[in-house]
């Protein structure tokens, strides 16, 4: 047999031919719920949220304070050691300026950008910290390094949830005093993009 | 160059109907912390990292991004196979036989119990342009597999009850087990009917844990003491996804697997070389097909072997001591890895009071269930 004999076929369609129904396809709404228990560590991370407060876990081989706080420590292979409050404070380690939804679906032209980040926060190690948005800045005035606090729900909105906090915004008053924040940027950014990786 | 591979270490968090006290992050560590303590070697140590798991079943997608913490392989070689342990237990021990590593550890676990829609999930499996708009459940599957079975081999519903009776009494025995319980045939034929010939006792219920197994080659295995225990077969298969095309009588997928871990292993005698088995029972009919698969016997005469006591603890070939996935828990892409840790615990003589007296040959056979047809074998020894 030539190779041309193994070819199944099927018909060229155009457009016009999916326009007109003539092209059958099947759809399937799946029912997938899931409900993941989430232990020990993130379980009481999340009620700490609900209190206003971020807690750790630190352990004593490797000395590292992680959030979010775990039972164990990935590189020392052992139940970590204590529970620590660190502070609802921190720098901008990275960030992104993202003007499509989670969805994808483009923003509209009132709605201002969504600025994810990653914050270190001030008590946990170095380079460990929040996922979190930012909020409050305009999108133009976020560097590198850039000190940041949170914005806590009121009490009695928060349910243990990691949105409990709303977003970061910049520290205004530190602002002033602070040498990357007044337009240094560049001297923001080197030392904690170093420190983020060091430990590994 | 390497001539064998033995499991040199392993750990489990033991099976429980659910687990809400620990993340699965939580459940694994612990497996994984006892198996490194139980062979004495630090992740750190281990070559390289082979776990089992699949998407829909974790609720993440590309889930194998998230095991390394837990089992202590963050910046090692790290794969997930989509498949059961006893594939991740042959990839690692095709790691191992290449040389280029000296200890592999693998891992799978099941949260079952945080799957809440675990029929839909199941159901999401089926053909979706020609076989899942018939609305069938998933257990209709096995129910019509049940009924070919029956039909070819004059077996009844009433011995694929003692089937049940047997492994969730043999349960009673095993402290990991999550569905103990001594039961009668008329309370497995008079539970509620699910798909017929299927009654709700003849299916396997879901449970939680984890295992993770260290590997290591004969000279590795050596220089760690302990007790190596060897992997002398392993085996895997699959038939046609086709439910239109597939042999429904017979496990085929589980005879192929079967022949060549029994090839690999030296073995011509199955029944006469095995010592004991530990094989899927996730439907209580399951466990005389893939007895007639493994050729434990001739086709048709497996309910004769379970009747006349050949498969219990006493008996010449004792199967699902542990209590089988009726007993234990039907425990996902982690049941070939409860089987696995039956048969370390058994040729150790760390059973306890359902150790098996003399063994030497220990054979796991596990099916990735409904609708699958994928089966694996794998042959263990102590010598
Ligand atoms: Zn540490």
């Amino acid at each position: 047999m030539k190779l041309e004999d193994y070819e199944l076929g099927g018909t060229h369609l155009r457009s016009s031919d999916f326009e007109k129904g003539k092209v059958l396809t099947t759809a399937w709404q799946p029912n997938l719920a899931y409900a993941w228990d989430n232990g020990v560590a993130i379980g009481r991370y999340l009620a700490e949220l609900k209190e206003g407060r971020i807690v750790a876990r630190v352990c004593h081989s490797c000395n590292r304070i992680m959030i979010p706080p775990r039972m164990f420590c990935e590189l020392c292979f052992k139940p970590t050691d204590e529970w620590r409050y660190v502070k609802d404070t921190g720098t901008v380690n990275t960030f992104s300026v993202a003007h499509v939804n989670w969805d994808a679906s483009r923003r509209g032209p009132k709605e201002p950008p969504l600025i994810p980040a990653v914050i270190e926060i001030d008590g946990a190690s170095p380079g460990m910290g929040i996922l979190h948005m930012l909020g409050g800045v305009s999108p133009n005035g976020i560097t590198v390094g850039m000190r940041v606090e949170a914005v806590w729900k009121k009490p009695g909105e928060r349910t243990g949830a990691i949105t409990d906090i709303l977003y970061f915004k910049p520290i205004r008053a530190a602002a002033a005093k602070s040498p990357r924040a007044a337009g240094k940027a560049k001297a923001g950014r080197k030392p904690a993009a170093t420190r983020a990786r060091s430990k590994r | 160059m390497v001539k064998r591979v033995a499991i040199v270490g392993i750990g489990t968090t033991g099976f429980r109907p659910v687990t809400p006290d620990v993340s699965f992050r939580e459940l694994i560590f612990e497996a994984a912390r006892k198996a490194y303590s139980d062979a004495g070697i630090e992740p750190s140590e281990i070559g390289g990292f082979v776990t089992a798991a699949e998407d829909f079943l974790e609720g993440y997608s590309i889930a194998d991004e998230y095991c390394p913490d837990q089992i202590g392989a963050v910046l090692k070689p790290t794969q997930t196979i989509p498949g059961d342990f006893l594939h991740a237990l042959a990839t690692g021990y095709m790691m191992i036989m290449t040389g280029a590593f000296k200890t592999v550890a693998i891992e799978a676990h099941s949260k079952a119990s945080n799957v809440k829609t675990i029929d839909d999930m199941m159901g999401f499996a089926l053909d979706p342009v020609y076989n899942r708009p018939l609305r069938e459940t998933p257990h209709a599957i096995a129910g019509l597999e049940m009924t070919r079975y029956m039909f070819e081999t004059c077996t009844s519903s009433e011995q694929c009850a003692k089937v049940v009776v047997k492994n969730r009494g043999n349960a009673m025995r095993n402290p990991y087990a999550a569905f103990a319980a001594e039961l009668t045939e008329k309370d497995v034929l008079g539970s509620e009917p699910v798909s017929l010939p299927l009654h709700r006792l003849d299916i396997a219920q879901h449970a939680d844990g984890a295992v993770v197994a260290v590997l290591a080659d004969d000279q590795t295995a050596q220089a760690l003491g302990g007790t190596p225990i060897w992997i002398d077969g392993i085996g895997w298969c699959t038939d046609t996804p086709t439910l239109e095309m597939r042999d429904w009588g017979e496990a085929a997928y589980a005879r192929i697997a079967a022949e060549m871990a029994y090839r690999m292993a030296g073995i011509a005698n199955p029944r006469g070389l095995v010592d004991f088995a530990e094989i899927c029972d996730e439907y209580s009919y399951k466990e005389l097909q893939h007895m007639e698969a493994l050729k434990f016997c001739n086709r048709g005469e497996a309910a004769d072997m379970l009747e006349s006591g050949a498969t219990s603890l006493q008996g010449e070939l004792p199967v699902n001591i542990s209590g089988g996935a009726l007993g234990v828990g039907h425990l996902f892409e982690a049941s070939g890895a409860h089987k696995i840790l039956e048969l370390v615990e058994q040729l150790r003589g760390h059973a306890g009071a359902r150790q098996i007296p003399d063994v030497n040959i220990g054979l796991a056979q596990v099916w990735r269930g409904v609708p699958t047809a994928t089966g694996a074998v794998a042959i263990l020894s102590n010598m």
